[in-house]
């Protein structure tokens, strides 16, 4: 198995630094549009697209690409930031996201903007498309590996377990789900809400391959990764475990942070932590 | 009704171009399959013609006739299960990769039950894939209301782009079932469980969004009965009566109720200057509302609505249940004469 060089990962790490910022810039500067989960999933946005993904921003309909499938959708101000960054489409567009006549649609829709897999944005449908695409390349014996995002919230949806039912069925070993285990959904904690727990067991008893790691180290999710694509007998389900909120202390692990409208003084204070975390990024807000 | 005064009225009204049956009339002599099976046809037919097309079925493969396809093709078929949301999303994402899907269940299941699905990730995400919704309406028959879709129309035509395809019979779901494959965007096919009757046949012009004219009187109609689904064949038996009556009729086979064929309507509208609308459906936001909208902004005329009246369906056999929703040809022929009246 192949390991990141440190090299890689400080990089790595700069760019999610970019992406954290320039995401919540964006949702500032649209008034309005979710947070929490953008932030605690550019980690695994940042390795995906600048790591994993076999794929071309200037061929996104390359047939051999890999798919990466966002399913809960809510979160697209990280995947327009890191789409961006790699190319798909200029940075500065992401100053128009919300805005009428935008490519950035407030939630992802799939023909407005190149690199998008789909359209998303009601939760639980994501995986279902995924297994679809699964099932198709196999059909076709095309190489490719199908990423689905899905979030935790999303697996109170009876959607969700459809499709990891039919997925364990299939031994879909070319589909990888990464769930963004962030505990927090918009009425509480997800344990409070409606438990997901023994989230891990239960994936095993669909059959299904379930490895969990932190979503914030780049060596253990590529590690997770790397292990995911070499199980040949049945789908994997990564367990992310992220802090809700990553990178902006007062947000860190609170459930009203997944979608609020910043005060000036809290943008303010965002963009600063972002800023000193990264070290070298300038910011039009402050 | 007596044989040999039908005979002398097919002679004059019943449309040659639309190569109907001989003994439209005589309803004993039709021969009767359900619509379902020309969909079960036609999957076969477009499977050997299109190597894309794959089926996927939640549990219905018998009933829904997609059982030829699955004997077929089972490299092509994927069984989901009791999942119809899965499926229509499977589906979306089996179109990503240029499979052309057909999902077949029942209509109140799909597209009832997964009705946002079929709009977030297949209608508005642009994903070519084919809906097959079989024992739709009351004709359903014992299994009651439940069972019996009655919404669907309605819940289908009113996504954007979604085109809405309600076969008359067997020969007319076949025909469909195998050219919508060559068409874009997410496609509606409604089919019936009952048997009915086979009144079109393999020579009868079939193309979307064309409605046809089966029934036309000499002269200028004094009314158009517009009818879609098995239901046509009931008012074809009104027309006749009518006729009988001394009252000219128009009708027309609207299969396809989105994207509509407006032209045909309007100069309907325009010719006759009262409608009847036919449909095994809720009469709120089904074909004949789609009429009345068309026509409302062109050529507004009278019209009744012949469907099912703000109520559930219920237990019954089909015919029973046809009569007492309303639905039967006496009934269409009262609409007729009621929508004459208020020209
Ligand atoms: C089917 C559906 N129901 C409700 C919503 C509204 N909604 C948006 S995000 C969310 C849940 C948030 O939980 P999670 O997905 O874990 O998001 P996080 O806050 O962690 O980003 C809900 C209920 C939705 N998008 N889709
Ligand atoms: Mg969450």
């Amino acid at each position: 198995m192949t390991h990141l060089h440190d090299d890689k990962i400080k990089e790595l790490e700069e760019k999610a630094a970019q992406i954290r910022k320039d995401t919540i810039e964006s949702v500032i500067n649209a008034k309005s549009g979710h947070i929490a989960g953008p932030l605690d999933m550019a980690d695994i946005f940042t390795l995906m697209y600048f790591h994993v993904l076999k794929h071309d921003p200037k061929n996104p309909d390359w047939p051999e690409r890999d798919r990466l499938v966002l399913s809960n959708g809510h979160i697209c101000p990280v995947q327009y930031a890191t789409l961006a960054h790699a190319g798909y489409f200029p940075v500065s567009e992401l100053k128009t996201l919300r805005q009428l006549g935008t490519r950035l649609q407030g939630h992802p829709h799939r023909t407005a903007l190149p690199g998008l897999e789909t359209t998303s944005g009601p939760l639980g449908s994501g995986l279902s498309q995924s297994v679809g695409m699964a099932i198709a390349a196999r059909m076709d014996g095309l190489h490719s590996y199908i990423f689905c995002l899905m979030s935790d919230g999303e697996h109170q949806a009876g959607q969700t377990w459809e499709a990891v039912m039919l997925a364990g069925r299939e031994k879909l070993w070319n589909l990888v789900a990464i769930m963004d285990r962030n505990n927090i959904q918009i009425d509480g904690m997800t344990e409070d809400i409606l438990p997901l727990e023994p989230i891990r067991e239960k994936y095993e008893a669909f059959n299904w391959h379930v490895i969990e790691a932190n979503g914030h180290d780049f060596g253990e999710m590529h590690s997770a990764i790397e292990q995911a694509k070499v199980i040949h007998e049945k789908p994997t389900m990564i367990i992310a475990h992220t802090i809700a909120g990553q990178g902006v202390e007062f947000m860190e692990r609170k459930f009203p942070w997944h979608s609020k409208a910043f005060k000036p003084e809290e943008a303010k204070q965002a963009l600063h932590e972002l800023r000193t975390l990264g070290g070298k990024i300038k910011s039009e807000h402050e | 009704m007596d044989l040999h005064n039908l005979i002398e009225i097919k002679a004059i009204v019943i449309n040659p171009k639309a190569k109907l049956v001989e003994n439209i009339l005589e309803l004993e002599k039709l021969e009767q399959v359900p619509t379902r099976n020309g969909y079960g046809e036609g999957l076969v037919e477009v499977g050997k013609k299109n190597p894309n097309v794959v089926v996927l079925c939640a549990d219905l493969t018998e009933s829904t006739r997609s059982e030829a396809f699955r004997k077929e093709f089972p490299e092509r078929f994927v069984e989901m299960g009791v999942a119809e949301q899965n499926m229509a999303s499977v589906a979306s994402g089996m179109n990503a990769m240029g499979k052309i899907p057909y999902i077949s269940s029942y209509a109140m299941f799909s597209p009832g039950r997964n009705w946002e699905q079929l709009r977030t990730t297949v209608c508005y995400n642009e994903r070519h894939v084919i809906v097959g919704g079989a024992h739709a309406g009351v004709s359903v028959g014992p299994d009651g209301a439940t069972h019996q879709a009655i919404e669907d129309i309605a819940i289908t035509r009113v996504i954007a782009n979604m085109t809405v395809v309600v076969p008359c019979d067997q020969h007319e779901a076949r025909k469909a079932t195998i050219v919508v494959a060559d068409l874009e965007g997410p496609v509606y096919l409604r089919f019936a469980r009952e048997k009915t009757p086979v009144f079109t046949t393999f020579d009868t012009p079939f193309e979307v969004g064309k409605a046809e004219i089966l029934f036309e009187t000499k002269g200028k109609p004094d009314v158009a009965i517009i009818a879609c689904g098995p239901l046509v064949h009931n008012a074809i038996l009104a027309a006749a009566e009518l006729e009988k009556n001394g009252i000219k009729v128009r009708v027309i086979n609207n299969h396809t109720v989105k994207p509509m064929d407006e032209k045909t309507i309007v100069q309907a509208a325009y010719d006759a200057g009262a409608f009847v609308t036919v449909e095994e459906h809720q009469i709120n936001g089904g074909m004949g509302s789609a009429v009345a909208e068309v026509i409302t902004r062109n050529f507004p005329v009278p019209i009744e609505f012949i469907g099912v009246q703000n109520r559930f369906g219920e237990s019954g056999s089909p015919n029973e249940l046809i009569k007492h929703f309303g639905m039967a040809p006496e009934h269409i022929v009262k609409a007729a004469k009621k929508a004459i009246r208020r020209k």
